[in-house]
């Protein structure tokens, strides 16, 4: 039993069907228990009702970083090992990361605006999202300008490995450029405790929440994706018998 | 090789090749920029550094679509794909022949524009070197983005969504060494990591760019 039997098609299908409604309950779930959790957790000392938005920009941010992380696997999984499967979930999780960004943007200006006194600022973190989000639609535009699906798929796969090197050349050398306005990380592996505990545990839940709500979302569309291939390829039959 | 680098730069240079269009194109910008923001010559001198690598970017955005495109249509791509010379080696040839017919005329020309914008005279060596320096990789990257679009009908727009993002780290460095030297310091930081950006575009991209042209004539 290796994994590379989910790329069939057919078995796809089959087993997230399966999983579909587990996830999607799942996700119904965690994700407003955790945004109600951290919408009652106390106000900050310092950031006051404010420090809530994290509930949002923090989790949002994690996944537009790491679906971008996601597609770029899935465009190696295509260009190595031509699994239909896998070009079809980077293209389905495209808008989803790109959306992602977009969330994670405007709910940074909405607590930068009381905070830093500043909606914008180019700060490197905001900088190079910003420039993230300019590899996502770029990455979009170019899937959907081209006809062939199996040349699209090629050509934004290597895209997206050389918009991966570059977008991490971009992140590093916008620090080169400007000082950063930004705090660290908001979590940390290390130990040195950064965040209360009535701050994290929500945290936690709405990260756990967002994860699921992408994954839902990747299936649905990647199993449309998949009917709509399927209608298409039933109706060049059609057109040829 | 040879042959092709004279072949393209022949194509280049006779009427209706373009040659000299970009240069022209970034005399504009260097004088639609003063109306812009002012005729202040401070106000200009502290924008000048990004002005003229902005300007640089755009210029060699404009041709960047006749890389590919006029072999694409007439099928000598095709004969390029088949030639003995490997593709990789072809699309390097064509990256250098746009740099030779857009990059190293802006480079020369680059103190002019910057007299034009009343660029400090200790940056121009900088704006020079950061030029000289920075324009293949521009041209690197966009025979990559040319590569990629070069079947499609009115890839012109897509291309510059696809190759601007990935000007961003060349510009940042180039602008930064420049804006070093006009302060009066000393650049050579950005300089060696702008070269280092080249060296290593130079290197990788024509395999990205080789395969998705092959994609492409697929």
């Amino acid at each position: 039993m290796s994994i590379w039997e989910y790329a069939n098609p057919v078995k796809f299908m089959r087993v997230s069907g399966a999983a579909l409604p587990w996830i999607a309950a799942a996700a119904a779930i965690c994700l407003p228990a955790g945004l109600v959790w951290g919408w009652m957790t106390p106000e900050d000392y310092k950031q006051g009702s404010t420090v809530k938005i994290m509930f949002l920009h923090v989790p949002a941010a994690m996944m537009a970083i790491n679906i971008w992380v996601m597609m770029l696997a899935a465009s190696l999984i295509w260009l190595i090992r031509r699994h239909h499967v896998s070009a079809l979930a980077a293209r389905a999780a495209a808008p989803i990361g790109a959306v992602m960004t977009l969330v994670a943007l405007v709910t940074g200006a909405v607590w930068g605006q009381p905070m830093w006194g500043t909606w914008w600022e180019w700060d490197p973190r905001l900088t190079s999202f910003l420039i993230l989000f300019l590899f996502y639609l770029g990455y979009m535009a170019l899937w959907g300008a081209i006809e062939n699906p199996d040349s699209a798929a090629d050509l934004t796969g290597v895209l997206c490995l050389v918009g991966s090197v570059f977008a991490l050349l971009s992140r590093y050398a916008v620090n080169f450029w400007n000082q950063g306005l930004h705090q660290g990380a908001s979590l940390s592996i290390a130990p040195g405790e950064r965040m209360s505990a009535v701050y994290k545990y929500p945290l936690y839940l709405c990260m756990l929440g967002f994860f699921l709500l992408f994954l839902t979302l990747l299936l649905v569309r990647t199993r449309t994706e998949i009917r709509r291939r399927r209608t298409a390829a039933l109706l060049a039959r059609e057109v040829r018998a | 090789m040879i042959a092709l680098l004279m072949r393209d730069l022949r194509l280049a240079t006779r009427a209706g090749g373009g040659f000299g269009l970009g240069l022209a194109f970034f005399l504009i910008v260097c004088t639609l920029v003063p109306f812009g923001v002012g005729p202040q010559g401070g106000t200009l001198a502290l924008i000048a550094p990004g002005i003229l690598w902005v300007g640089a970017l755009l210029a060699c955005l404009l041709s960047l679509d006749r890389i590919f495109a006029l072999d694409w249509e007439d099928g000598s791509l095709d004969l390029l794909a088949t030639a003995p010379l490997p593709l990789e080696g072809a699309v390097l040839v064509k990256a250098a022949a746009h740099w030779i017919t857009t990059g190293l005329p802006l480079v020369a020309a680059a103190p002019v524009f910057g007299i034009l914008l009343h660029l400090p005279g200790a940056a121009q060596p900088w704006l020079v070197a950061a030029l000289a320096l920075g324009t293949p990789a521009l041209s690197m990257l966009g025979a990559f983005g040319a590569a990629l679009t070069v079947g499609l009908r009115r890839g012109g727009l897509l291309m510059s969504l696809l190759v601007l993002p990935l000007y961003v780290p060349t510009l940042i460095f180039g602008a930064e060494a420049v804006r070093r030297g006009a302060a009066g310091g000393d650049g050579t930081t950005p300089l060696v990591l702008l070269a280092g950006i080249t060296m290593a575009v130079l290197a990788a991209i024509p395999f990205a760019a080789a395969g998705a042209l092959r994609v492409n004539l697929r």
